[in-house]
């Protein structure tokens, strides 16, 4: 049985690998070797977080797991990642935008979770916040380029956002395994993240002339191990190596 | 419109110039394509100092910069080449001066 602890340090681990995964796919196929470079530091940046995270999952499980262990040899179900982060790359304008979306949710995040009572998850927070403050001014400055730049630009971004808004939801759900740790001061409320978020996205979007969508109904499932199918696909390849050649090293 | 011409327009040349940890001064490092100032300075951030090189960051529009023309080099920089009286390599330091 999984601990409270442990579910929700996967669960925030999950999320930046497996984002971290999807910025990857950009490398070397960039529009231009600026933006190639650029996708590859937010990719490091979010590999590097999950490294943290998993090594302390582990340690919270007890049972002996490396971040290896639980970043290769992991099934569908076990991922604890949203829904968000798994969607396919899709063009420039759909990469940027979901960074945008996940950055103006994660950077306050963070500055809360640092004040989180588990002082690894503390200290690791501390560290991402910075990261995550240069993801979100990136991508709000594309942002607002694509969304006030040319018809192309503005229609890719516009139907980037009608596919990625309704998994924003997920963002904010809390179950009963974070509750219980909302209020022993160890996770983060993601309703206190409420505030921040509205205002980044109004004034980002009002910036970008992008109408902001209502909040409608909203896919979930991810943070429970039920995913699309485009997790499975993405873990043939992230995990390829230590399936076919178990124990390798270099 | 051409390709090229395109490009110039939406994605101009920027000349970059970091101040490193131990430096003084900005000294210029390379160049990249950036559709105006702010994008530069990211793009300049991503692509020059992700080795932890800089403190500072400058760029500039290559648009900006006058250049001295190749074919002027004789006539601009030849006649230091027989002025060696302007290098200060006649003067004895004294010792207590120490380390110039």
């Amino acid at each position: 049985m999984e601990t409270p602890l442990f579910t929700y340090t996967l669960r925030l681990a999950d999320n930046a690998l497996v984002l971290g995964h999807r910025l990857s796919e950009w490398c070397g196929h960039g529009p231009m070797l600026e933006e190639d470079l650029a996708l590859a530091n937010m990719a490091l940046d979010l590999i590097g977080q999950a490294r943290n995270l998993y090594t302390h999952a582990g340690a919270i499980e007890g049972k002996g797991r490396s971040e290896d262990d639980l970043a290769y040899l992991r099934d569908c179900p076990d991922w604890r990642n949203i829904l968000l982060v798994e969607r396919p790359r899709g063009d420039f304008a759909f990469t940027i935008l979901r960074q945008f979306l996940y950055a103006a949710f994660m950077h306050p995040y963070f500055e809360r979770l640092a004040a989180s009572k588990d002082e690894t998850l503390a200290a690791i927070a501390a560290k991402s916040v910075k990261e995550m403050a240069y993801h979100l001014r990136h991508s709000a400055e594309w942002v607002i380029r694509l969304g006030d730049g040319t018809g192309e630009s503005a229609a890719r971004l516009k139907e980037a956002l009608e596919d990625l808004w309704p998994f924003t939801g997920e963002m904010f759900e809390v179950d009963a395994v974070e509750r219980a740790l909302i209020e022993a001061g160890i996770a983060v409320d993601p309703a206190a993240i409420r505030p921040a978020w509205d205002a980044t996205i109004d004034h980002v979007f009002g910036e970008a002339l992008l109408a902001r969508p209502r909040d409608g109904w909203m896919q979930t499932g991810g943070r429970r191990g039920e995913h699309s199918e485009h997790l499975g696909h993405l873990l043939t390849d992230l995990q390829f190596l230590q399936r076919t050649y178990p124990g390798a090293t270099w | 419109m051409t390709d090229k011409t395109m490009t110039e327009k939406t994605m101009p040349l920027w000349e970059v110039f970091i101040r490193s940890r131990t430096g003084l001064s900005h000294r210029h490092c390379g160049s990249l394509h950036a559709p105006d100032a702010e994008m530069a300075l990211q793009a300049a951030r991503d692509v020059y100092t992700r080795r932890g090189e800089g403190l500072s960051i400058w760029v500039v529009p290559s648009s900006a910069i006058t250049a001295s023309d190749p074919q002027d080099k004789d006539a601009l920089f030849e006649p230091t080449a027989s002025k060696i009286y302007r290098h200060p390599t006649f003067y004895e330091v004294p010792e207590e001066v120490g380390h110039m």
